[in-house]
């Protein structure tokens, strides 16, 4: 086993305290100066089930969850405990031991519960150990987190143990506890702490070389999810209105938003449905004020409408889709990037949005910023795409990274001295659609300002709104409409940095191309298949829509064949690349895989070694490759 | 400096301002009741004393969702059931504006239902107007929720199995502050009771009886009504809600007997408002929200803090 990384998993029922203890756990590494990454497991229930927390920490650069695990901490399922509820869950006892072993890397850790977890219930046990050379720690964690707080405690105690086998200092993890509790509650854990601590180091050999690896960061750091990126980029941008209804896992920018929105001056409600939720948006953008929604799969269905509403009225709008796997409601808990057809293409006629997929937490902060600028100087909807994987998916990120003001300007709005030099029609009435524009954007007026008023409608109107079918004006109209992506387009590529994300040497043979959150797994596996001799780049698209053509074209041009990797089961990506380049399909295949589980680096490299060496089928199973449209 | 000079700006406002100088004839159909509400609005806005400019009319789709185009204030035509989300974040955004809300009983009752129930819940300070002519007029004469039981159309030929809405019972047991219903046919009502509900200070719901002669020929024409504030024969206390509903569950009752019971059903002056709630809980702003992005002393980045992005929920 290499001790340049620690992948710790902590695994236990929900409720057993897993993400409060990881989140502490991921904190404290990357207080030590290491470079961290967390991968969340969960099912769909509230109380029981099997759940748990990977902690990937290493001295370098952490894009992915990476493959397998080398040590284990398995608590047992307080839920399954109740004996009145043994009959319905069976097993679910020893799930946080045996479900796990699967993925565990010969050589690596097992510390479990034996308060609650016996390995006589699990099969074949002792020779695993033996095969894999796993060193197994059998400690009563429950015997002392009794002793000296409450059993709940479990959890602490099994840090105490971590930290004794890995020879760590207690300090950063005791700060934490520190912020995050106090009193009589904060003493009984750090006692915990202490004495599962001690306890591990007198009464434990060790015979294992995993250590924690060492790393240092040049500044300080802060522990970013997915969704708090989102929710931060959101503040930063000046949004002070959401309107939501709780869906997993769109959930978690809901709840951040609710929570701060109030004290930032700003209004958070939950309603009724999504359609409401994203007609709020439409309602509150439309009144002045910067606004956002969003939902998962099936509530980002019901949003259709009121989305074309919002393009048809050119009402600014953000919405966020956190996807999770469908069709329907799917897997509720596991991600897929499946619902991109419906995000671009969702609500009747042509569709005309921006839409952004980040790859990690730092660039959700960065293109929700991004999308709210677009969307309120275009007026224009505009959709951020997260998943179940990024939503939950922690990463240390440089403080300074959110150096950045709040972004106030509410774009592309008149004021009253400029309202009353504007065109308005015969009857006094602000013409706010005129139809000759620079960029495509016709500038606004609010309600409650002289000299603006105007009727918005999601038929079809003239110059000052009224509903109007006149083929000519229908044209303008929709013509400056579309005109807006070209216009973004243009703004995108030569006044911001790329979106994309490249990897691998510029003048590679191969080609590996993703979207969004399988972005930092593919970078990996590019390094990989570099440092085995395979000359391979990859380019990680983060904006869709409007379709970064120039780049991808660039790239495509560049190498022989190209891989697309994506989370469906029906190459949406692919589909739009050829839609929207109309050439390359003799080069492109797909890797693809659907199971409810994003995909490892090591199963990246596989598939395209096979697809090279000419295999038909995927070496993985549960994914599948697709040919080349020339094959 | 404020974008919003228009709003709480005191002059005499005339009539005629709320007329379109050029705009489309209607399209309603001669003799539509529609013609009714957009009068008695024309009426009730300048005596209410805001101008156009600060009064947003949000609409749903249906002939009575074309008001908008008839009506010069600021406007949103929405879609279909979809009015009500949209005036009650804009007004949330923004108190300063007269936001009122319209559509049909299709509109209203039908496909936003849910909105219609949740918003009055939540008492919003404003006011919505249905326009209940018992049946889908644009989409050419459909059944509609307020259509009497056994009423055939092309979409329910055998005669429709189905109890109407009662949208006075539904609205108050839903929590509007507000409930009326007045008729087209009874303009001097309905322009005072459109005054009173823009003034109250909460959800107030206007069932506003507008016949349909194109496609709802058999329905009366809302004659004879009674105006129930004016009849010794309902004697009730509007602020008594036990009493009110009853009263409304009369007048319900009586619509399909051919007794069309009109006035002000409940009124609730002390329930506030949800702005009001909100503010109380702190989760609303004391100023206007839409104002701040143009106030040149607003510092937006007092209670950016790092831990924010640490904080996990
Ligand atoms: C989502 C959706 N479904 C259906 C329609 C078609 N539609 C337009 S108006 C209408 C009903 C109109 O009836 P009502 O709301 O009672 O208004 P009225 O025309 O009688 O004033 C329907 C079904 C639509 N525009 N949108
Ligand atoms: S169809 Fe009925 S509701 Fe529509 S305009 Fe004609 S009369 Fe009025």
């Amino acid at each position: 086993m290499t001790d340049d990384e620690l992948i710790w998993r902590i695994a236990g029922g929900s409720g057993d305290g897993i993400d409060s203890t990881s989140q502490n756990f991921a904190k404290a590494l990357m207080r030590s100066g290491l470079n961290v990454f967390t991968h969340r497991h969960y099912p769909s229930r509230i109380r029981g089930g099997h759940t748990y927390v990977e902690i990937r920490a290493t001295e370098d650069d952490v894009k992915s969850r990476g493959d397998g695990y080398n040590f284990l901490l398995a608590l047992g399922d307080s839920f399954a405990r109740n004996p009145k509820e043994n009959a319905y869950y069976g097993e679910e006892e020893i799930k946080p031991l045996y479900e796990n072993l699967d993925e565990l890397r010969e050589g690596g850790i097992i510390v479990y519960d034996s308060g609650m977890l016996d390995t006589d219930d699990i099969p074949n046990f002792d020779e695993r150990v033996e095969e894999n050379d796993w060193h197994v720690f059998d400690i009563n964690l429950r015997e002392i987190a009794k002793e000296h707080g409450r059993e709940i405690m479990r959890n602490t105690a099994g840090v105490g143990v971590t930290a004794a086998l890995l020879d760590m200092e207690l300090d950063e993890i005791e700060n934490l506890m520190e912020d995050a509790m106090g009193g009589d509650m904060l003493e009984a854990n750090l006692n915990v702490l202490h004495d599962a601590y001690e306890m591990t180091n007198e009464e434990y050999e060790f015979e294992h070389d995993l250590t924690v690896p060492t790393g240092e960061h040049d500044e300080e750091q802060v522990l970013v999810s997915g969704s708090n990126g989102v929710a931060y980029g959101a503040l930063d941008a000046g949004c002070r209105f959401i309107a939501g209804y709780p869906m997993t896992p769109w959930t978690d920018v809901f709840a951040i938003m609710s929570q701060n929105l109030p004290e930032f001056g700003g209004i958070a409600e939950q309603v009724e449905d999504e359609i409401a939720a994203a007609a709020l948006a439409v309602g509150a953008s439309h009144a002045g004020v910067k606004a956002m929604s969003g939902s998962s799969g099936g509530g980002f269905a019901l949003m259709g409408e009121p989305l074309g509403l919002a393009e048809m009225t050119e009402t600014p709008i953000v919405l966020i889709e956190a996807m999770r796997a469908g069709p329907s409601t799917g897997l509720p808990t596991k991600p897929e990037q499946g619902d991109l057809e419906s995000i671009l293409y969702s609500s009747q006629g042509d569709s005309n949005r921006v839409v952004f997929a980040p790859a990690d937490p730092a660039e959700a902060y960065d293109q929700t910023r991004m999308a709210f600028k677009l969307a309120y100087d275009y007026q224009i909807p505009a959709i951020v795409i997260i998943d179940q994987k990024l939503s939950g998916e922690n990463r240390n990120v440089p403080k300074s990274f959110f150096d950045r003001p709040v972004d106030a300007d509410p774009g592309s709005v008149l004021t009253e001295e400029e309202l009353a030099e504007a065109p308005h029609d015969e009857s006094g009435k602000f013409e706010r659609f005129i139809h000759e524009t620079d960029n495509g954007v016709a500038p606004r007026s609010l309600p409650g300002q002289k000299d603006g008023r105007y009727l918005a409608t999601g038929n079809e109107h003239n110059k000052a709104g009224h509903i109007d079918e006149d083929p000519d004006n229908r044209v303008a109209q929709m013509s400056r409409r579309m005109e807006k992506l070209v216009s973004i387009r243009e703004e995108l590529d030569e006044e911001h940095e790329s979106q994309q994300s490249y990897r691998g040497p510029e003048d590679a043979e191969y080609g590996l191309i993703t979207w969004g959150s399988q972005q930092g797994t593919v970078e990996e596996a590019v390094d990989r298949l570099n440092e085995r001799g395979v000359s391979v780049k990859s380019i990680g698209v983060s904006d869709l829509m409007p379709y970064p053509e120039q780049e991808m074209t660039e790239f495509l041009e560049s190498v022989e064949e190209a891989m697309i990797v994506e989370m469906n089961a029906t190459a949406q990506f692919r589909g739009l690349t050829q839609k929207e380049l109309g050439q390359f399909g003799e080069k492109l295949t797909s890797f693809l895989k659907y199971d409810g589980n994003p995909f490892e680096p090591e199963e990246v490299v596989e598939a395209f070694e096979a697809q090279i060496n000419g295999a038909d089928e995927s070496p993985v199973t549960r994914t599948e490759i697709r040919p080349a449209a020339g094959d | 400096m404020s974008a919003f000079n228009a709003i709480g700006e005191e002059r005499d406002i005339d009539r005629d301002e709320y007329t379109p100088g050029i705009e489309p004839q209607p399209t309603w159909c001669p003799g539509c009741g529609d013609f009714g509400v957009l009068k008695a609005l024309k009426q009730a806005l300048p005596e209410v004393g805001r101008t156009p400019e600060e009064t947003l009319l949000c609409t749903g789709i249906g002939c009575s969702g074309k008001l908008n185009s008839y009506l010069d204030t600021y406007g949103f035509h929405t879609i279909h059931g979809r009015s009500l989300p949209v005036a009650r974040a804009a007004k949330l955004a923004n108190p300063g504006l007269e936001v009122i809300a319209a559509g049909g009983d299709g509109d209203g009752y039908g496909i936003g239902g849910n909105h219609f129930m949740h918003t009055a819940r939540e008492n919003h300070d404003m006011t919505y107007i249905v326009f209940n002519n018992e049946i889908f007029g644009l989409t050419k004469g459909q059944t509609s929720p307020t259509s009497p039981k056994g009423h055939k159309s092309k979409t329910q030929p055998s005669g429709s199995a189905k109890t109407p809405i009662r949208p006075l019972s539904l609205s108050l047991t839903s929590g509007a502050s507000y409930v009326a219903r007045t008729a087209a046919v009874n303009p001097n009502q309905a322009k005072e009771i459109l005054i009173e509900a823009i003034e109250h200070d909460g959800f107030a719901h206007v069932d506003f009886l507008t016949q349909c002669p194109t496609w709802n020929k058999d329905a009366k024409q809302y004659v004879p009504y009674v105006d129930i504030q004016d009849s010794d024969d309902y004697d009730f206390d509007v602020t008594d809600r036990r009493e009110a509903s009853e009263m409304m569950y009369e007048a319900e009752d009586a619509l399909h007997e051919g007794t069309v019971l009109t006035g002000r059903f409940y009124v609730d002056e002390d329930r506030p408002s949800y702005q009001e709630e909100k503010k109380a809980i702190g989760e609303m702003p004391e100023e206007p929200l839409a104002e701040r992005y143009f106030a040149d002393d607003y510092d937006w980045d007092q209670k950016r803090s790092y831990d924010l992005l640490d904080r996990h929920v």
